[in-house]
């Protein structure tokens, strides 16, 4: 499931939570990505368009529940105003064993990255700029687009 | 009931138009028409709205093409998107 969060998430409370109540989970991978204070970063922006954002993440999820044999995954992701250090997105993936929930959260993350639909503003030092998908962001897709499926 | 369309701009075009969320009533019969309109309205968001990349939605799927606008939908202009 997916759900976006205006205000500041706590990835070990959702970590907790997602680890409650498996009988048949071997495998949890967790991911949590934090905003970067480097290069004069003041603070990302995030814009979503509910209703439209979270289907597309829904289908990010049941491409890779289907992909990796996944039991579930949760992804929460920030919007509006974000300040270096704090979390921007959380993802879990649960499995029966550990390979598929490492490469789940990990192809999990390389979608959202990129094709995910949000735009990002950083505000800097010297101004603001609207941020698009980075060369390394779209090499880390490819991989899993070149790849045989297991 | 609605007679107009509601119009939502996103990331970067909302910078070049001033504006987030605006309604224009009563209802284009197209897409293009409301292209059109808002192209009238505001030269350069007219041209940004054309550039690489921009895709509409009506009422939150993407549609391709120049789709007939009906009372009361949303119309979304999605600039290229740069991911979570």
């Amino acid at each position: 499931m997916i759900r976006l969060s205006d205000p500041p998430i706590d990835p070990g409370a959702l970590l907790t939570g997602f680890l409650e109540g498996r009988r048949e989970t071997g495998a949890v991978v967790s991911f949590t990505g934090l905003v970067r204070g480097d290069g004069g970063v003041e603070a990302l922006e995030l814009e979503a368009y509910p209703g439209f954002t979270e289907p597309a993440i829904e289908q990010i999820i049941r491409d890779a529940v289907e992909r990796f044999g996944l039991d579930d995954c949760l992804a929460v992701h920030r919007v509006g105003r974000i300040a270096p250090g704090e979390p921007v997105v959380f993802v879990a993936a649960a499995a029966r064993h550990r390979r598929a929930a490492f490469e789940g959260a990990d192809y999990l993350m390389d979608y959202l990255k990129s094709r995910a639909p949000f735009w990002k503003k950083s505000h800097e030092a010297a101004g603001a700029r609207w941020v698009e998908p980075t060369p390394g962001d779209q090499a880390d897709l490819a991989r899993w687009e070149t790849m045989e499926t297991r | 009931m609605a007679t107009g369309v509601r119009v939502l701009l996103f990331g970067p075009l909302r910078d070049v138009a001033g504006w987030r969320e605006r309604t224009i009533d009563p209802a284009p019969a197209t897409l293009s028409a409301l292209r059109r309109l808002l192209a009238d309205l505001d030269q350069a968001l007219g041209a940004a709205l054309d550039g690489p990349g921009v895709k509409a939605a009506v009422d939150k799927a993407i549609a391709p093409g120049d789709p007939a606008l009906r009372p009361g939908c949303e119309v979304a202009f999605l600039p290229p998107m740069s991911g979570g």
